[in-house]
């Protein structure tokens, strides 16, 4: 039986030189996966490496360049910034929908995103506002697109030694706004079984200029859909243009049966899902 | 196999305990500081009884481990009251019998206490939606809510009237 | 009866372990703990169906840390023998078989060996390095896969029960089968104008009790075992133990810690027996608790079912004919409600012609455990929801098709006595005259109601007063209180004895110090127990009328008592003022000496209850995704002695009930292994999931009992199962006969209808 050790690193730098020295050791942010893996002894670490005391890793920034998210701020400190909601109600009503008001106490958005869950809240808001990732390691720092973090159910593009610092948001762009929406059985605390991000610009006109679609659930990642984004792009966001995304939303599902939901239902749900969002999104973009 | 020696502060109290690395704050607080008022539903941070104040937050004691609480603040159930005096939430739970196995009941009650602290005038949703992290399964939640949502209204009456008493004190004293 | 007024029965006082249980200091099973205690851990088998080859325990025997392993040969072989507990017999040969498995494995999850070590984390390490080989066998995991020609076999020597069909030939899974049966079935069908008829089915569902199965045993030197554990039959608990191990049950003292839930799902026994071989293996005391894990796979949730029904009518509503073959699955073991689901499926209704079948089918799932009502649910589920198509093919309204054939006091049940006073039709007018019934309903919305019927139990109780010399009073059973069964006895003694409720203590002893009783469960702990309690009151009063005739020199026939609780001398035999409670006890140690109370009692069926709910639904026709949006609950509580606790048993079953009809399910992949054994993918209501839940509590006194109370624990968890598919049915235009309406389903059958 062998000892799991706990370390609480300072630095990024201690933290990026414990994990690459120990391979099996793993970072804890808020645990609310890890934890539960670990219990269930899917997950067997050598060493928890909590990086909850490194200053880079925990706090929220908006100044002109946009957001940068620690990626071990807790969801509810985050559904507290009354500016990010703001400037991303998507993004922080997506945040607000990992478990609960209790979970999010301890969930992160790293956790969440390392997690690797092609069901997981954040990842498809994150990637229709065009989030990077900022990692640390070994060879020092570099950014990924948020959209290409996960490369399937539980696995990330994080190489031996590196750790996720942070998430880098740009400003959305003038009459811009997103939405997230998902679907779980019950009223909370589920893992959605499908879910929908869509971010929306609109022209002086109220046509929509730019878009982004992403679905969650239906795929071994998080998909960023662009045939349905081109369905709104050009068009006053009405209902055949709605229809339209929801097609080509459904289309590129790939999803499969499990326990939470069947394939077949996720392929209509994310359609749903992405023409209420898209609504939502446009409804949010025509009040800025 | 080296326990960690952790020193916190719980229910206002310096506390100190030995636990294995791997351990978690709920089996820490049960086990070696004999604080059994914080219960054990599922160990997966799905039923909330476990739940606990961490630093000012609502967090699930069984999804953080042991070491983590090096220096910080936790308040348990056994930290609620104030002495003999129990908390609004508490009072009302009894008043509105919102308990009946009663198991559920502790993180229920700290839970509420730290809506409360943040949202003194929830609606009835916003409660249900704070509470949802809270498993009952003998009451139906009806009367869990209604308690909490008295118990709220009785602190907004109570610090209303603290805030008169001290107006009215300011104006005798100028 | 009804027109006795009370003082205290009927208010609403604080529960006097309230303050422990909001304060945190009450003591559930798992916050126990002994100086030297171990902690015992599980083997489970990891397989569904497999022959047990070997089991070599030395590699876990020999780890440091590591004080006892038992297994299968540690538990003495009993021949089948049955033992009464809870509301249905336990079989010891069964039950042993279930606590450690012998020959066979017959579920995943079943125990295997379990090991005592001086932490939890050593005594897992130490199960994992026990051999076990399995010769793996197919498992059934369904009614349809059990009964299927050259299905595997889980126990060869099972042989039918009740009355079979046909000549038994050979090896079966089918473990038992029972008829109700009344006039003549095919000529009423011949009768009846419209027909109805649907084959429904519903999945395994847990009670889900938020607190695991915990234990403390310690075996002493003197062959004596002490017990400490969460259970709603402390003396089951002692007689199980004691049988199994082949022990007197005098020398298995049972202490019931609080308890965290149970609905019946904490009368069996899993873990106490293990703990105390374990004990007394070790030399020390060992903790046991389950892992939620565990819970879900190795306790017994209620059976998954099939039943097909046909029901019979007449054009003016008049029901003639009713059929209905109900399978339940038993689990692992036999001994499935399937029997109770027959005698309850068709209880309110006068139906003069009427067969009904019950099968008991074994499979390789834990064997179930009773939940609320058990059987009721899933066979009521099937008639309330033909009466809602009955209602609609011949236009008329569902309560009026109700009320039209609802049972009175003097009809025979389908199960054969005549019922007493009973308050069926005075629910259904409550659910008419409701504003509920009549409120407008949003486009997406519908509407159901239906009828619950349970039995109720009456069964063996004991109560013990004592009466301090201050004139406080307590007031002791061996009732594990689940829902606030204390303060309605508290109540009791302060109503007949004249004392104010806060001055009488209401608690809960062990085994040793209570008079036999039977469990808490079957609704019957403030009808059966509070008789008891009552009469254990009036054999205090007695002696307090004795004290006062010795005190006045007067005989006892000339000692009443009054209204206000004092004794007072009768037929103008002087001029005495009357003398309270608190005086006489003062004069208690002058008088006689100490003055205690008890009574035993053997009580007769309890007054059976009937519930109706309301329900309005909420769906999203894109998602199958639905809500519920308003939920009244209705019944007939004979009684209620503590009103809000009453309400709260309503709310909690409806609760229960409406999780399972919309997404409680154990899922199992083709290996037979639980896929969602956790709260995050057993999808049990949560706080935001339901509205405020009206309640209305209709009074027929039940004649039984002094106070007029009936059982309300268990039957509002029957009506929600139809309820939700009623109003679905009403919101959608599709009639979902299998539960639970998960949102797949439901898009599926919305899908299929267009």
């Amino acid at each position: 039986m062998q000892t799991i050790r706990y370390e609480a690193p300072q630095t990024v730098a201690q933290a990026v030189r414990l994990i690459e020295a120990d391979p099996g050791a793993k970072v804890i942010a808020g645990g609310t996966d890890l934890l539960v893996q670990f219990r269930a002894e899917l997950r067997q670490p050598t060493a928890f490496v909590d990086v909850k005391r490194i200053p880079e890793l925990v706090g929220i920034t908006i100044d002109q360049n946009g957001l940068r998210l620690g990626a071990a701020t807790s969801a509810a400190e985050i559904c507290e910034h009354l500016e990010m909601r703001r400037l991303w109600p998507g993004l922080v009503e997506a945040i607000q929908l990992i478990g609960s008001t209790l979970i999010q106490g301890r969930a992160t958005v790293g956790g969440n995103l390392c997690n690797g869950s092609p069901a997981a809240d954040a990842t498809c808001a994150l990637i229709v506002n065009r989030a990077q990732c900022v990692i640390a390691g070994p060879k020092g720092e570099r950014t990924v697109a948020v959209e290409h973090f996960s490369t399937g159910p539980g696995k990330t593009v994080l190489e031996p030694g590196e750790l996720l610092v942070a998430c880098c948001v740009p400003h959305p762009a003038p009459r811009t706004a997103d939405a997230y929406l998902r679907l779980i059985p019950r009223s909370e605390m589920d893992i959605a079984v499908a879910g929908a991000a869509v971010s929306v610009t609109l022209d002086k006109g109220g046509v929509c200029s730019a878009a982004r679609v992403a679905i969650a659930a239906v795929a071994p990642t998080a998909l960023l859909v662009p045939e349905a984004a081109h369905a709104l792009i050009g068009s006053p966001i009405d209902d055949r243009a709605l229809a339209r995304a929801a097609q080509a939303a459904s289309a590129a599902t790939r999803p499969i049966d499990d326990k939470r939901g069947t394939a077949e239902y996720r392929r209509v749900v994310a359609g749903v899902l992405t023409k209420r969002a898209a609504a939502i999104a446009a409804e949010r973009a025509k009040g800025r | 196999m080296a326990k960690v020696r952790v020193e916190t502060t719980v229910n206002g109290e310096p506390a100190e305990f030995l636990c294995e690395p791997h351990e978690s704050l709920l089996a820490a607080l049960r086990d070696a500081l004999g604080l059994t008022g914080t219960k054990e539903g599922c160990t997966t941070g799905d039923c909330g009884a476990c739940s606990v104040i961490l630093n000012g937050r609502l967090v699930p004691s069984c999804l953080v481990l042991a070491p983590e609480v090096q220096g910080q603040t936790i308040t348990t159930i056994e930290g609620i009251a104030d002495g003999e005096r129990l908390h609004p939430v508490q009072q009302k739970f009894l008043e509105h019998a919102a308990l009946q196995c009663g198991v559920c009941t502790p993180g229920f009650i700290v839970a509420a206490k730290v809506l409360l602290d943040a949202n003194p005038s929830p609606t009835e949703e916003e409660t249900r939606y704070w509470l949802a992290g809270n498993l009952c399964r003998c009451t139906g939640y009806d009367k869990i809510i209604r308690a909490v949502l008295d118990a709220a209204a009785q602190m907004r009456e109570a610090s209303a009237q603290t805030r008169e008493a001290s107006a009215q004190m300011t104006e005798v004293s100028v | 009866m009804s027109d006795r007024t009370y003082r205290y029965v009927g208010t609403r006082p604080v529960r006097h372990d309230g303050l422990d249980k909001v304060t945190g200091r009450a003591a559930y099973g798992a916050d126990f703990s002994l100086p030297g205690m171990l902690h015992g851990v599980v083997l489970r088998s990891p397989h569904a169906h497999a022959r047990i080859v070997s089991i070599d325990t030395t590699a876990a025997e020999a780890m440091p840390g590591v004080k006892a392993v038992i297994a299968g040969r540690d538990i003495p072989p009993n021949s089948a023998k049955l033992m009464l507990g809870g509301e249905a017999a336990i079989d010891l040969h069964d039950m042993g078989d279930n606590l450690l498995a012998h020959d066979k494995v017959l579920y995943h999850g079943h125990a295997v060996a379990a090991v005592a070590a001086t932490s939890v984390d050593i005594a897992r390490e130490a199960a994992s390095r026990i051999k076990v080989v399995y010769e793996k066998l197919k498992p059934v995991c369904s009614i349809d896969q059990a009964t299927s020609p050259g299905a595997p076999i889980l126990h060869a020597n099972l042989v039918m029960q009740g009355r079979p069909k046909s000549e038994a030939k050979g090896p079966t899974n089918i473990a038992g089968r029972m008829e109700l049966g009344r006039g003549d079935v095919d000529k009423g069908f011949a009768d009846a104008d419209v027909i109805v008829e649907r084959e429904f089915r519903t999945a395994t569902v847990h009670q889900g009790y938020i607190e695991p199965h915990a234990c403390v045993a310690r075996w002493g030197q003197d062959g004596r075992a002490v017990v400490w554990c969460s259970t709603q039959g402390p003396f089951v608990v002692r007689d199980a133990s004691a049988a199994i191990l082949g022990m007197d049950a005098a020398n298995v003292k049972v202490i019931a810690s609080e308890i965290g839930g149970g609905f019946g799902g904490k009368i069996v026994v899993y873990l106490e027996p293990l703990a105390i071989l374990l004990s007394r293996k070790a030399n020390r005391p060992v903790k046991m608790v389950m892992t939620r894990d565990e819970v879900f796979r190795a306790s017994g949730p209620t059976s998954a079912t099939k039943v097909k029904m046909k029901l019979g009518a007449r054009r003016d509503g008049t029901l003639v004919a009713a059929s209905a073959s109900l399978w339940y699955e038993a689990g692992a073991y036999p001994g499935s409600p399937s029997g109770a689901g027959a005698m309850c499926c068709l209880a309110p209704y006068k139906i003069p012609n009427f067969f009904i079948e019950a099968y008991d089918v074994v499979v390789n799932k834990p064997k179930v455990a009773a939940y609320r009502a058990p059987g009721s649910p899933m066979a009521m589920f099937a008639t309330e929801s033909l009466l809602d198509e009955l209602a609609r093919e011949l236009g008329m309204n569902p309560i009026d098709l109700r009320l039209k054939n609802a049972v009175v006091e003097g009809d025979l049940a389908p199960y054969g006595p005549a019922y007493g006073p009973i308050g069926l039709k005075q629910v259904l007018e409550a659910a008419r005259n409701h504003p509920h019934w009549r409120a407008p309903l949003e486009p997406s919305q519908g509407r159901g109601i239906a009828c619950g019927f349970w039995f109720n139990a009456g069964m063996n109780s004991s109560a013990t007063i004592t009466l301090s010399s201050d004139g406080s009073a307590a007031v002791i059973t061996g009732n594990p209180d689940i829902g606030g069964t204390r303060v309605a006895q508290a109540l009791m003694v302060a109503e007949e004895l004249g004392i104010p409720v806060e001055r009488v203590r209401p608690s809960v002893a062990d085994t040793d110090s209570a008079g036999y009783t039977d469990v808490t469960g079957g609704s019957r702990v403030c009808y059966a127990t509070g008789m008891a309690v009552i009469s254990a009151a009036h054999d205090v009063r007695d002696q307090l009328r004795a004290r006062a005739a010795k005190i006045w020199n007067v005989d006892l026939e000339s000692v009443g008592w009054d209204a206000a609780g004092c004794a007072v001398g009768l037929n103008g035999v002087g001029n005495f003022p009357p003398l309270t409670v608190t005086e006489l006890a003062a004069q208690m140690a002058n008088t006689g000496g100490p003055i205690v109370g008890r009574a035993s009692v053997s009580a007769p069926m309890a007054g059976p209850a009937f519930a109706a709910h309301i329900c309005d639904l909420e769906v999203d026709k894109e998602t199958g995704r639905s809500r519920v949006v308003r939920y009244t609950t209705i019944q007939d509580a004979g009684k209620a002695v503590h009103p809000s606790f009453v309400e709260g048993q309503m709310q909690g079953g409806a609760s229960q009930g409406i999780g399972w009809a919309l997404n409680e399910e154990y899922v199992f992949d083709e290996d037979g292994v639980m896929e969602n054994p956790g709260f995050l993918d057993y999808r049990m209501p949560v706080a935001s999931d339901l509205p405020m839940i009206d309640t209305v509590i209709v009074e027929v006194p039940n004649p039984l009992h002094p106070y007029g109370v009936r059982g309300v624990g268990e039957v509002p968890i029957v009506p929600p199962l139809a309820t939700i598919a009623n109003a679905m049915r009403d919101a959608t235009g599709v009639r979902f006969t299998e539960l639970p309406l998960s949102p797949p389903r439901v898009l599926r059958g919305l899908a299929a209808r267009s």
